[in-house]
This record gives C-alpha cells, sequence and structure tokens, in this order.
C-alpha cells in the first residue's frame, strides 16, 4: 500500500502508467517480428509517399510528352515512360493517393455498418439476429469482385463508385465478427450490472460492446486493406475503377497491357507497387492477429 | 427423434437456407439491374427515342407496376431460364452462358486440381515443421500469393514463360488453325479433342492451358496450404498422434495416416470454399488469356454496356458458388460421424 500510494491518490495518471506499460510491452512483441517490422515500414513508406508526392515526383504525372512515348527506365525516367510519354514513376508516386483513398474511403464505410450490424444483432437477438445474419449470409455466399464489379457497371465507373461497390462486399465479415464478440459480451456479469443500473439497450452496445469488438476489427482491418487494395486494382485494370488520367496502379497495368511485350515496364512497374504495398499490409497483419488476438494470445 | 424424421427435417432445413441465398442472390441482381440505373428506360430506347417509344418500353419492362411484382416478374423468369437477351451477340444470355461456362469450369478445375495437390502437402510440411525453415519458406510463398494481383502476374507470366521463353503458348485456347477443327461434344477442349482423337490439338490445347491453370492454382495453393497449416497443427498436438508414436508407427504413418485423415474432414470445405474462389479469378485470369469463358464474356460484355450479360454471368456464377458453399457444408456433416450424432 505504501508503495504505490501516489497511484491510487490519482486514478487518472495510474490508469495512463498502465497504458504506457502495456503499450511497451506491445512494441517490444511486436519488435521481435522481423515480417511485422518490414509490413510496417512498407506502411509506413506509402504513407509519406502520399504525403509528400509533390516533392517526391520528378515529373508532372498528367503532363504528357509525345517525344518520350514510352521510354525505357533512364536517368530522366526512372522506371520509363507510358504511352503518352508520362513519367512512369512519378505516377506511381502519385497513385499511392489514390490507393489509401479507396482503401480509406471502404475502411470507414465498411467496419462501422458491419460493426453496428453485429453488434445490435448480437446484442438484441430474436428476430433482428435472424434477420440481419440472413441478410450478412446471402452477401458472404455471393462472390465479392463479381458483385463489385455488377454494381460499377451499373453505376458507372470512378473511385467514390468503386469504393462503394467494395464496401458493400466488405461488411459482412465484421458484422459476424461483432455478433460473436457481442453474444460473449451480453450475457457478461458486467453488462448485466449495467443493464440493471438501468442502461439503455442503445447504451449497452455503444459504451459496452462496440469497444469489446474493436480489437478483433482491427485485426480484420489491417488483413483487409490487402484485399480492398488488390479488389480496387482489379476493377481499376478491367477498366471499372479510377478513370484516366488519374495515375491509378490498376488502370496503369491496363494500358500497359498492350506493350507488355516490348515495353515490359509499363505494366510491370505499377504491379510491383500494388505487390509491395498488399504485401506490406498482409505482413502487418499478420504480425498484429498474433499481438491482438485474445485466443492466439493465451495460447502463448 | 427418430432418424429418418431427423434427417428429413435437416434436408428441408438446408433447402431452405438454399432457397433463402438464392432468392437473396437474385435481390441483388433485381436491384443492380433495375434499380440503381437512374433510367432503366433510357439506357436501352437511348436518349433521342420519342415519348410513344419510351412509354412502349416502360410499359414492357414493367415500371408502371409495385417493385415486389416487378421483382416476383423477374424470379418468374429466372426460373424459366430467362436471363434476358443480350445486346451484344443477340442472342439469349443463358444460351451464351452455357456455352462459355464448360471453358471456364474446366480451367478452374485443373487450377484446383494444382492448388491442392501442391497445397495440401505444402500445409502439411508446414506444420510438421512448425516455426524450421520450411514453415517459413511456405509461409513466404503462400503471403505473396496473397499479395500478389493475379491479372498482374497472367501478363508478367505470358511476358516471360512465353514471349522470353517461349515454353508455352499465348493467349487463347488452342492456336488459330485448330480451332473449330473438333466437334463440341462436352465443352471442354481436352475432353472433346481425346474423344475425337485428335492427340495434336490436346497437345496443342495444354500447351494454352498450362500457364492459367498453374496461375490459379497458385492463387488457391495460398489459401489451401494456410488453411491445412492451422488445421494440421492442431491435429498434430492431438493425444491420439502421441498414442500413435508410441505404438510405433512410423513418423509417415502417424503424419499421413492418422493426422492427415483427421484433417481432411475440415479440408472439404477448404477446397469446395476455394472451387468458387478460382471462379471468381478466372474472371480476370480469363481477360488477360482471351480464354473463352463466363469472365471474359462478363468483361466484353461491359464494355457493350450489357448489362442483361454482366448480370446473367453475375448469377450464373454466383448460383455455382453458393451451391459450392452449401455443398461443402454437407460434405462436412456427412464426412464427420461427429456433427451428426451431436446435432440438435
Amino acid at each position: 500500500m505504501s508503495v504505490t500510494p501516489d497511484l491510487v491518490d490519482d486514478p487518472k495518471r495510474a490508469v495512463r502508467a498502465a497504458r504506457w506499460a502495456e503499450f511497451k510491452v506491445f512494441t517490444r512483441r511486436f519488435m521481435r517480428n522481423p515480417l511485422g517490422v518490414l509490413g510496417l515500414v512498407i506502411v509506413v513508406l506509402l504513407l509519406l509517399c502520399a504525403a509528400f508526392a509533390p516533392l517526391l515526383a520528378t515529373h508532372d504525372p498528367y503532363l504528357p510528352s509525345l517525344a518520350d512515348r514510352l521510354a525505357p527506365p533512364s536517368a530522366t525516367y526512372w522506371l520509363g515512360a507510358d504511352e503518352l510519354g508520362r513519367d512512369i514513376y512519378s505516377r506511381i508516386v502519385y497513385g499511392s493517393q489514390l490507393t489509401l483513398l479507396i482503401v480509406a474511403l471502404v475502411i470507414v464505410t465498411s467496419a462501422p455498418i458491419g460493426l453496428i450490424i453485429g453488434a445490435v444483432s448480437g446484442t438484441v437477438g430474436g428476430w433482428v439476429d435472424v434477420i440481419f445474419m440472413r441478410i450478412t449470409d446471402v452477401f458472404l455466399a455471393i462472390p465479392k469482385l463479381l458483385l463489385a464489379l455488377a454494381f460499377v457497371a451499373a453505376l458507372g465507373p470512378g473511385i467514390t463508385n468503386a469504393a462503394l461497390a467494395i464496401t458493400l462486399t466488405a461488411w459482412p465479415p465484421y458484422a459476424r465478427l461483432a455478433r460473436a464478440e457481442a453474444l460473449v459480451v451480453r450475457n457478461s456479469d458486467y453488462v448485466n450490472a449495467v443493464r440493471l443500473a438501468g442502461a439503455s439497450e442503445f447504451r449497452i452496445i455503444v459504451f459496452h460492446v462496440i469497444p469489446m469488438c474493436l480489437s478483433s476489427v482491427i485485426v480484420r482491418m489491417t488483413f483487409d486493406m490487402a484485399g480492398i487494395i488488390l479488389t480496387a486494382a482489379g476493377l481499376g485494370f478491367i477498366g471499372l475503377g479510377a478513370q484516366p488520367p488519374l495515375p491509378e496502379w490498376g488502370a496503369m497495368i491496363s494500358t500497359g497491357r498492350k506493350f507488355i511485350f516490348d515495353q515490359w515496364w509499363v505494366a510491370t512497374v505499377p504491379g510491383i507497387a500494388i505487390f509491395t504495398v498488399s504485401l506490406g499490409f498482409n505482413l502487418l497483419g499478420d504480425a498484429m492477429r498474433d499481438l491482438l488476438d485474445p485466443h492466439l494470445r493465451q495460447r502463448k | 427423434m427418430n432418424r429418418p424424421l431427423r434427417l428429413f427435417i435437416d434436408i428441408g432445413s438446408w433447402l431452405i437456407t438454399v432457397a433463402i441465398t438464392l432468392i437473396g442472390l437474385a435481390a441483388l441482381t433485381f436491384f443492380i439491374g433495375r434499380v440503381l440505373p437512374i433510367d432503366p428506360v433510357l439506357s436501352i430506347v437511348g436518349e433521342k427515342a420519342t415519348p410513344e417509344v419510351y412509354q412502349k418500353v416502360y410499359l414492357e419492362l414493367g415500371l408502371d407496376k409495385p417493385l415486389w411484382a416487378q421483382f416476383w416478374d423477374y424470379l418468374n423468369k429466372l426460373l424459366r431460364g430467362d436471363f434476358g437477351t443480350s445486346f451484344s451477340t443477340s442472342r439469349p444470355v443463358l444460351t451464351d452462358l452455357l456455352n462459355f461456362f464448360p471453358a471456364t469450369l474446366e480451367l478452374s478445375t485443373i487450377g484446383l486440381i494444382i492448388g491442392v495437390v501442391l497445397g495440401v502437402p505444402m500445409g502439411v510440411a508446414s506444420a510438421y515443421w512448425h516455426e524450421k525453415w520450411p514453415d517459413h519458406l511456405l509461409r513466404v510463398i503462400g503471403l505473396v500469393g496473397y499479395s500478389v494481383p493475379v491479372f498482374w502476374l497472367g501478363l508478367v507470366g505470358l511476358f516471360v514463360f512465353y514471349y522470353l521463353l517461349g515454353w508455352v503458348s499465348g493467349p487463347g485456347q488452342l492456336d488459330v488453325f485448330f480451332v473449330g477443327v473438333v466437334d463440341r461434344v462436352t465443352g471442354s477442349i481436352l475432353i472433346d479433342s481425346a474423344l475425337a482423337g485428335e492427340w495434336e490439338i490436346f497437345g496443342n490445347a495444354i500447351s494454352h492451358m498450362i500457364l492459367p491453370a498453374m496461375l490459379l492454382g497458385y492463387y488457391s495453393l495460398a489459401y489451401i496450404s494456410r488453411m491445412t497449416r492451422s488445421v494440421m497443427l492442431d491435429q498434430l498436438s492431438r493425444e491420439y498422434v502421441l498414442t500413435a508414436r508410441l505404438k510405433g508407427a512410423s513418423e509417415f504413418r502417424a503424419v499421413a495416416g492418422h493426422a492427415l485423415r483427421n484433417a481432411a474432414i475440415p479440408l472439404v470445405t477448404v477446397i469446395a470454399l476455394s472451387y468458387g474462389g478460382l471462379l471468381e479469378g478466372s474472371v480476370l485470369i480469363e481477360t488477360i488469356f482471351s480464354w473463352p469463358g463466363i469472365g471474359n464474356y462478363i468483361y466484353s460484355s461491359l464494355f457493350a454496356a450489357d448489362m442483361n450479360a454482366v448480370l446473367g454471368g453475375t448469377l450464373l456464377v454466383g448460383v455455382v458458388f453458393i451451391l459450392l458453399n452449401m455443398l461443402s457444408d454437407v460434405l462436412y456433416r456427412a464426412l464427420d460421424p461427429r456433427s451428426r450424432e451431436f446435432a440438435k
């Protein structure tokens, strides 16, 4: 008692100290996973690349220069030039902004939708649960890319519509996750205590169920980002994502496709960018799961 | 409850689940095809149509009816096999789909075989040498498979193995001068050419197919090996494996004969699911390799703004996907005696 009197006197500081200690343990365990660190480095590089695109780019990504059409990689054009003579390196640097934009749009819409549907479904139960989970199952049972494709085909191509279409296919796993957590939390003692104290179902869902779902949802989100990037690139490749002249990586592969045999760099370089970024998110997701997943944490 | 009755109820509830999911799929395509476009009539008659024509099409589409009645009509049409007419080929969409489906099925089946034959042993090895170098190596191979855009891998594959090395044939299902030589019986080019005894064509078909099939195989291998690994890790730590070893079973027998046999049941589900994933993955692969399958059909219909064809293709792949999912569910129950015993 005498050792930690200040902590008891100052509960806020105690909480902060505990959080800081937890964070330090978390970081140390994360640093022990080299692949996870590599993933984090890739993701941070992507963020920096998007933030400082105007500084990093050597050319205007939109300015055509027909004299340098399909120029091979050189000192001026580090990664070559595309079919309009635009610098591929600069376009990739600017393309990182589009990739992040799509990922962010999809994540900020699909995760909350899934989280709310799942938490409500699991907490309230009964008919609401049956209906919500049926709808979720239907969405889960339909091939994702095709659904997104048909959806964008109807709405018309573009970044926002592509993101909307991916959201439509991305929310069900979150709903499943959140429901599973909610089913456990719903009957726990502290929730019953809050309920006895007169809290409404709304309050229970928002302040007590949803926070408990967050850790598994965050793990899932990191994994999903790789999938979202690939789907967005696929839509871009088909011609339904970002429209020209936007430097979206998938669309860049699609234009480079015509020159794959003679000017291979036009199509291969954006693909390497997609691969690297999606690998980064996958590695990070793997590491996050090992650290945050409560089921795995207990085993070790 | 006696057994036949319970079986009857099980099958009944399974059929209801399948039916609800299929209706849900139809509702989605209905929603995408009829509700989302700002004006479905304009997309058919065009901007310059006279009001009379507009009105006629409006009534023909049944747009004056309430939404649920329209959906009911739509369902009835689907059940009769009426997917509408494709604007680009001006044939019924169903005829087109049945025409193109065998090629997709053939490609993804061979892809699946490659994925299973390589993926399962890889997963087992990964679990057996857990946290040793084979595990790390195979994990990286799997992660790359998860992260690489499949259409890009197809392009690079064409560039390297067709253009630079010349090991395989290029895009398409056959060389141009072989197209149409063999009579179409099953729609699968390998079976058809073998039936006709045209072994030269058979060989040519294989050299066209090998690259896209390998790519699809790699794509499913990533998933299959990862799942095999986690199932096998679980099984290998069980006591019955220890018992088998204590009784003097060889390592091979303990792993392949005991652990893998028990792991096989969940793996059936995994394989069925990845088959569905392959059908979807083939959409992108087919556009790269000009493969005359559903994926390519959907892709070319997209550019002709041919929504009937796009939605028809989506429906067909969706139905196959759903049936595979449900089938894996049934297989799981049929194979695992425990899920039968303790079923409610």
